[in-house]
């Protein structure tokens, strides 16, 4: 299958600075990526280049088969700029509709927009008025016109609350159930991990990382934690863990931490629930913060 | 066609919300029927003259008023755009650079031409009603050549508005040079000339200072509206240089067509290489 998001070897530079080295990325339909890295880490230089804002010095970029600045590739692509702003004079629904026109999308859309993002109430209302949650929100709707089959959403849920964050990635997973391939460029932030296929980390212009959060999480060889509480006697099976070479820590009163490396997991809960009867345990498997900060902090990163 | 039409749209209606096409048309009604009936006040006579006279005072008022007003209307376009963050957006969408441009161009340049034939086409009804054996054909013709060479004028300082907005970083660097422009075309070029022309005493050129008429739009347009008159008014400052410019009328008003469709190029150039 021809993949949505072809960038090749592309170099970018501005002036003497050069902000992304060689980069190669690839996006499948209906693949959501979650591009990550800190601010200036070439992430929203990334997506313009994807959108035909910029013209890469070196390499080559290809949007659905086809150079990005194409009047037809920008016909199946929602933007959500970091920071999207509006005319403020202008209500959510006219703002909607003059968007709608110039991206020649159903008029129809513009209500079902509304109401997906929920400003219904809002929407005779002045942009002027609108809180950042709701601009966010509108921003959202503006980039769904005209059913896009690319999304490129730029740190979409900065200014949403939770629950606004949470009907935005089931929305998110809705539209990937649909086909639609989505870019989401954030800062890394909890609970997004589920609703990613993948994930890149940036920094300074190289991509230190890219893969499945599995794939990450085994390259990464970080350890699964598990926590039990309320054992008999904790210190007993410490010090046997202990001597096998697992790394182990006291948890809480009567609790235990156990360092599970490369598929020791199931083999010590085997052993846990064998030798103990905790009241609760717990397993916390390395979250996306935790891979982001290893690759951060990993010789490669240092190197640079 | 439909994306530039759909840009314009938006610029229209705000043009219409913020009252603008309301505000221009009225001053252009008010100014147009004081001068029509006061406009003579200063050699003694009060009520209305005569056409020639009612419209040279017309054309020296306007060559004031439209530039400043169609750089006022057009020169946060670009920049104004960026600064606010959609244009950044509006990229993304499926229209060119040109198409925004043209876009504006039609939107705000319906705004001046409505207001220009609403504001001075009643002042042109209250004279055809209220003035006794006025001649109606030559009225018309004088009015509609002035309307439309007005409507140029100001679709000429777009132009020159959008080259300012595509330069400029800022929307008050934008302001600062709108009024430079401003000031340039409507005063120092004038004043620059007669300059030469004193200074020289009368030496300097004489077959060439009158086509350095053509390089200001607004002398151009001032030209084009004192002509064709039987008994037309004296002509003062610069503008007496015109009996010494030998050329047909259409040369003047391709000249002012050129007056507008060379800034816009020029605007268009510069938006294509502004960064996105």
């Amino acid at each position: 299958m021809m993949p949505v998001v072809e960038i090749q070897g592309v170099t970018q530079r501005y002036g003497h600075a050069t902000v992304l080295h060689d980069l190669n990325l690839s996006l499948a339909p209906g693949e959501v990526l979650g591009l990550f890295g800190h601010n200036g880490a070439g992430k929203t230089t990334s997506m313009k280049l994807i959108l035909g804002l910029l013209q890469a010095s070196s390499g080559q970029v290809r949007v659905f088969g086809r150079a990005p600045s194409d009047p037809q590739v920008r016909q199946m692509l929602g933007y959500l700029p970091e920071n999207v702003t509006f005319y403020p004079q202008l209500s959510g629904l006219e703002t909607l509709q003059h968007f709608a026109r110039l991206k020649g999308a159903p008029m129809s859309q513009v209500a079902t927009l509304l109401e997906d993002v929920g400003l219904t109430a809002a929407a005779r209302r002045r942009v002027k008025t609108y809180s950042k949650g709701m601009r966010q929100r509108l921003g959202l709707a503006q980039a769904l016109l005209g059913e896009p089959r690319l999304l490129l959403l730029d740190e979409p849920t900065v200014g949403l609350d939770p629950i606004a964050t949470q009907d935005l990635y089931r929305l998110l997973d809705r539209l990937r159930g649909q086909g639609t391939s989505i870019i989401l460029c954030s800062h890394v932030l909890p609970g997004v991990e589920a609703h990613i296929n993948r994930a890149a980390i940036l920094t300074q212009g190289r991509l230190l990382a890219l893969g499945t959060l599995a794939a990450l999480r085994e390259e990464a060889g970080l350890p699964t934690l598990i926590r039990s509480s309320g054992l008999q006697r904790a210190a007993l099976l410490q010090k046997r863990w202990s001597e096998a070479g697992h790394v182990t820590r006291r948890w809480g009163a009567q609790g235990l931490q156990v360092a599970a490396f490369n598929g020791n997991k199931l083999d010590l809960l085997r052993q846990l629930l064998d030798q103990e009867n905790p009241s609760d345990v717990e397993i916390v498997v390395p979250s996306l913060e935790d891979l982001y900060r290893h690759y951060m902090d990993s010789p490669a990163e240092r190197a640079l | 066609m439909t994306p530039i039409w759909n840009m314009a749209r938006k610029e229209f209606s705000d043009g219409l919300r913020n009252r603008w096409l309301l505000a221009i048309s009225l001053l252009f009604a008010v100014l147009a029927i004081g001068i029509a009936w006061l406009g003579a006040a200063a050699s003694g006579q009060l009520g209305f003259t005569s056409i020639p006279a009612t419209i040279a005072s017309l054309a020296s008022l306007a060559t004031f008023l439209m530039p400043l007003i169609a750089l006022l209307l057009a020169y946060d376009a670009i920049v104004g755009e960026d600064e606010s963050g959609t244009l950044l957006l509006l990229l993304t969408y499926p229209l060119g650079r040109g198409q925004i441009l043209l876009g504006k161009f039609v939107g705000h340049g319906l705004i001046l031409a409505l207001a220009t034939f609403i504001g001075f086409g009643c002042a042109m009804l209250a004279i055809a009603l209220l003035v006794d054996d006025v001649e109606f054909s030559l009225l018309l013709w004088a009015f509609g050549r002035f309307m439309l060479t007005s409507t140029l004028l100001g679709w000429g300082f777009l132009g020159l508005a959008y080259v300012l907005s595509a330069v400029s970083a800022e929307k008050s660097t934008a302001a600062g040079l709108a009024l430079g422009v401003w000031f340039f075309f409507v005063l120092v070029f004038d004043l620059a000339l007669l300059a030469l022309l004193v200074i020289s005493e009368g030496q300097f050129s004489p077959t060439l200072l009158p086509w350095l008429l053509l390089f200001n739009p607004a002398d151009v347009y001032r030209l084009i509206n004192l002509s064709g008159f039987d008994t037309g008014p004296a002509s003062v400052g610069v503008m007496a240089l015109a009996g010494d410019l030998a050329v047909p009328t259409a040369v003047l008003w391709l000249c002012l067509a050129l007056w507008v469709v060379g800034p816009l190029a020029w605007a268009y150039w510069l938006f294509g290489r502004r960064a996105a």
